[in-house]
């Protein structure tokens, strides 16, 4: 009796597994469309709004490529390229941040703080301040060094397997050594350096230049297709490694793809805006909370992590006294936020 | 006991290396007249500027490491530092707050917000971490300390950054490093170390039986909560004072109590004296490595120790079993 209730599951369980199922896509699709829309919108605000304000219909010709007075050096030159850079580095954070969040299980061993961010972040200061490098060269050390670190933090927990927790410890403690090491690079730069350097490693905007951006799209395109390729994969390893091999997927090289994917992602948005501070550890948290667990969470952590880019850093320009970089405010708004995490974890004990 | 002889022989050797060399090379008469007070000659100015270095590299080092014993022994956690658990970035916040909206350039009162700043995110870090199943596990601890932490700097990007006039003065105390030494401040300093210390060797005893568990501390006699209280009170205090006049320096209380544990066991009556000795000499030895590896420059102190610390703390969390983290 019971085999066959096994095997057919009855009338009123299958519509309700349907309704919940049919729900959620529905509040997803809801919590996607209303994040894009707020993007368009946020855009919209930062290309209009600064210190003189243009009208949209000003904003929209430039866009097309016609010479506007005034509006085609501040709107094209000035605030186009810091406003697509904003999106297109929210998303790489927000991507990046949750694919190590949704492989290892837990909302802290986001690339921030796991030392990967950390590890990108010396190697751009050292081939800024060093060799005095820019452009491609310093993207390059900065995903070399993220891989390193991956690999090399990925490598010292492995003892029997890969625990999670074991991973997070030894990260923090990288991540440490990492942050003396940039110290120490910062300790020769010059007077004068220095405030930028300080700058750029709490992750800032400012003056952003097409080449940057372009570079950053271009790894987009190629990374985001790979990582949505194996996103279905990753969410099995999602309920551990045996049970993910079980279900048909090749453990070992869907994370080592999934990890080459997201530490370029990280890397080349680090080397372009400098690490904003908690914005990979940020996204995925509130992209669960809004879309609710079960589904992919790339798409929702882009978008979220996007638009959290595009808030902070006209909060940082204009809502405060002083200009502060975008990495400021995201840094004090996620602070208070990883702390809360950090104490919901510890009561329940639960994951994402 | 032999040991403790061993410890101070090697303190001994590292005070004259740390006074003999550095960045310009003096040759001997020079440094013993200076020694005799003379500073004439540029040789002999430059030993001037060592012997404060020195001294203020092995208080601080015995603070920081009787800090971090005292630390391990009330939280009962392998894993717990001042830097770790994010007292020392505490201390910082404080002390960068007061520089720039109060402009707070008494060096006393600066020592006071340290250790006030050091209480505070202690209190929290602890709180924090002890929710939950199973209190404070070394796990939830070190995460909570290192989410603090990470806060705290941010924090203190904020504070700094529309604050040109001061950003170089705090970036180069915030690496954490002996290099600024005057007796001036020392003079200041010396009275929260002395307390700080004599409470931390007082509660040693204390320490000894809260290790057996908080039941069987209660059972022998111990006010647990009190004997709690004043030993991290003491290990605050030294962390705090020497972050306020140092900076924050990292993993100095993490390294050196279990490289003493391993020589003279754990009783924190032996425990915490030989501490203090092997600090001062790790920290003295990471400022003798970073005047002499990147010649003609300097590394600060706060850069070596993270480098000797930080595998060492991939070390122990290595060693740990699964289960126990």
């Amino acid at each position: 009796m019971s085999t066959t209730a096994l095997r057919t599951p009855d009338a009123t369980t299958l519509a309700t597994v349907t309704l919940g199922r049919r729900r959620r896509n529905r509040r997803r699709l809801v919590v996607l469309s209303v994040l894009s829309v707020l993007i368009v919108v946020m855009v919209a605000v930062s290309l209009m709004v600064g210190r003189t304000f243009y009208p949209p219909m000003d904003v929209l010709r430039v866009i097309m490529g016609q010479e506007v007075q005034g509006a085609s050096f501040t709107v094209g030159r000035l605030r186009l390229p810091r406003t697509v850079m904003a999106v297109l580095a929210g998303a790489c954070f927000g991507l990046g941040g949750v694919t190590f969040q949704t492989m290892l299980r837990n909302p802290l061993a986001s690339p921030d703080i796991i030392g990967i961010s950390t590890g990108a972040s010396t190697a751009a200061a050292f081939a800024i301040i060093t060799l005095g490098l820019s452009g491609t060269g310093v993207s390059a050390f900065a995903i070399g060094a993220g891989l390193g670190v991956a690999m090399l933090v990925y490598l010292l927990a492995y003892k029997d397997g890969v625990s999670g927790i074991r991973l997070i410890l030894i990260g923090i403690g990288i991540a440490a050594m990492m942050q003396s090491a940039t110290s120490y690079v910062l300790s020769t730069a010059g007077q004068w350096d220095l405030q930028e350097a300080l700058r750029w490693l709490t992750g800032s905007l400012n003056g952003m230049r097409w080449p940057s951006v372009v570079l950053v799209a271009v790894i987009m395109i190629l990374f985001v297709p790979l990582l949505s390729v194996v996103a279905k994969d990753l969410n099995m390893l999602q309920l551990g490694d045996d049970t993910a091999s079980a279900l048909g997927v090749r453990v070992d090289r869907t994370r080592l793809l999934v990890v080459i994917a997201a530490v370029g992602l990280i890397a080349f948005a680090t080397s372009a805006t400098g690490p904003i501070a908690f914005l990979a550890f940020l996204a995925g948290p509130i992209a669960v909370r809004l879309v609710g667990p079960g589904s992919s969470m790339l798409l929702p952590a882009a978008l979220v992590g996007a638009l959290l880019v595009l808030i902070a850093d006209f909060c940082g320009q204009y809502a405060l006294g002083t200009r502060f970089p975008v990495g400021v405010v995201t840094g004090v708004l996620g602070a208070p936020y990883l702390i809360y995490l950090i104490i919901r974890t510890n009561r329940t004990g639960g994951a994402l | 006991m032999a040991w403790f002889l061993v410890c101070l022989g090697i303190l001994a050797l590292l005070v004259v290396a740390s006074i003999a060399i550095g960045t310009r090379t003096v040759p001997v008469s020079s440094i013993l007249s200076a020694l005799g007070g003379s500073d004439e000659t540029l040789d002999e100015a430059v030993i001037q500027v060592r012997i404060p270095r020195t001294v203020l590299a092995i208080i601080a080092g015995a603070a920081l490491a009787v800090s971090g014993a005292v630390f391990q022994g009330v939280t009962r956690n392998p894993l717990a530092d001042p830097g770790i658990l994010g007292i020392n970035m505490g201390a910082s916040l404080a002390v960068v707050i007061g520089l720039a909206y109060f402009g707070m350039s008494n060096p006393n009162s600066q020592i006071w917000v340290a250790i006030s700043g050091a209480a505070l995110s202690a209190i929290f870090v602890y709180a924090v971490g002890s929710l939950g199943r199973g209190g404070p596990t070394p796990l939830k601890l070190a995460l909570a300390g290192a989410a603090t932490s990470a806060a705290l700097i941010s924090f203190v990007t904020a504070v700094i950054l529309p604050r040109g006039d001061i950003a170089e003065n705090v970036q180069s105390w915030q690496i954490g490093g002996v290099g600024g030494a005057t007796f001036e401040r020392i003079w200041q300093m010396l009275p929260f170390i002395g307390v700080g210390l004599a409470i931390c060797f007082l509660s040693a005893k204390s320490l000894n039986s809260l290790a057996l568990g908080d039941d069987v501390a209660a059972g022998l006699g111990e006010k647990v909560a009190v004997a709690r209280g004043m030993a991290s009170l003491g290990a605050v205090m030294l962390a705090g004072a020497a972050t306020a006049i140092c900076g924050p320096i990292g993993f100095v209380g993490l390294v050196v109590p279990h490289l003493c544990r391993l020589l003279v066991g754990p009783d924190h009556r032996w425990l915490l004296p030989f501490t203090a000795l092997t600090g001062a000499s790790l920290l003295l030895a990471a400022d003798v490595v970073g005047r002499i590896i990147a010649r003609p420059a300097e590394i600060e102190v706060g850069i070596v120790t993270a480098f000797i610390g930080a595998p060492f703390f991939i070390y122990i969390v290595r060693r740990q079993k699964v289960r126990a983290l």
